[in-house]
């Protein structure tokens, strides 16, 4: 008795497999618990907003802004794990998107500010 | 005697993976479609709130941030907003158990978390309207509501692609691999809660 499995031939292979679904292997108790950090993250976001804490206030909440968006994009989108062309295509845009703010900072601020 | 049992796994393949087998890249055309999309967004998110942190302090005669703001309302939206990607990706997790009847219960949690996030914007761009803050009002408030506006109405689409599919899951009317269609929107989905994370900080929390 013989089972002829054509696999390979169909382009079975890690590449795809990546792009998949089975990148994450994560149980769903690892996502509570990313989503349990994400909840108490923006606990201290709001808490500093009312605790003086002086000239730490600002990069405190960019520091904890940007860990949470890291989370939500290499956790729950699971960018972590996926193929590499993935994290070209969105984090060049949003390198560009942080350009774009520099450009336009540059613009009004100092351009027109002599 | 000899049986051949052949499975034709590029068939398989189609349902499960969307075709994506016999791509170029080997990738999903869809997700790359979908990941390219996002980083365009990102572009203009980013010239969006690049505006409002120029124009923040520009209110003239209309009120400020600091007067209109509700912090405790809008960190309660910016949690539901946040847990809304925590059901969605446990609809994507469902949807590749081929979980049907848990992807659909995951999917609609996550719409009804997104109108309530909608709706906790639409009565906070009520009461900043009542305590005068129109969309003219001020360089402030242009670039306030439209990059807040913008937002929404990223999350209302959300919400239309989430119960889009939900039918089209009841009817069994998705084509080829359901589990990437799920994933597809999902990626929009967290895409809107990580723009808001941007928004929560940056508009609300840093005071002007």
């Amino acid at each position: 008795m013989s089972t002829v499995v054509e696999h390979a031939a169909h382009g079975h292979d890690s590449h795809t497999h990546d792009s998949h679904g089975e990148h994450a292997g994560h149980s769903n108790k690892h996502y509570y618990l990313v989503a349990l950090a994400l909840a108490i993250l923006t606990g201290l976001e709001v808490m500093l907003s009312y605790v003086d804490v002086g000239a730490a206030f600002l990069p405190l909440l960019l520091i904890l802004m940007g860990i949470k968006f890291v989370m939500v994009v290499l956790e729950f989108m699971h960018l972590r794990k996926d193929a590499k062309i993935f994290h070209y295509l969105f984090w060049s845009g949003f390198v560009l998107a942080i350009g774009v703010y520099v450009a336009a900072l540059a613009c009004f601020k100092f351009f027109l500010n002599p | 005697m000899s049986t051949a049992a052949t499975v034709e796994h590029g068939a398989g393949h189609d349902a499960h993976g969307g075709g994506h087998g016999h791509t170029s890249t080997g990738l999903s055309n869809n997700k790359l479609a979908m990941w390219l999309f996002l980083g365009s967004e990102c572009l203009l998110f980013g010239g969006l709130i690049s505006t409002y942190m120029l124009y923040r302090g520009r209110n003239g005669d209309g009120p400020g941030p600091d007067q209109v703001y509700s912090i405790p309302f809008t960190s309660v939206s910016s949690f539901v907003l946040l847990m809304s990607s925590l059901t969605m990706v446990l609809a994507v997790s469902s949807a590749q158990a081929r979980d049907v009847a848990k992807t659909k219960l995951w999917l609609t949690v996550t719409a009804l978390l997104g109108a309530t996030f909608v709706g906790g914007q639409v009565f906070e761009f009520t009461d900043f309207y009542r305590k005068g803050l129109g969309y003219t009002t001020s360089l402030f408030s242009s670039s306030f509501y439209t990059l807040t506006g913008f937002h929404g109405v990223h999350v209302t689409v959300g919400v239309i692609m989430l119960l889009a599919v939900v039918g089209m899951l009841r009817t069994n009317r998705i084509p080829g691999d359901r589990a990437e269609v799920v994933e597809l929107v999902g990626l929009y989905w967290h895409f809107v809660d990580i723009v808001w994370i941007l928004i929560f900080t940056l508009v609300y929390l840093i005071p002007s």
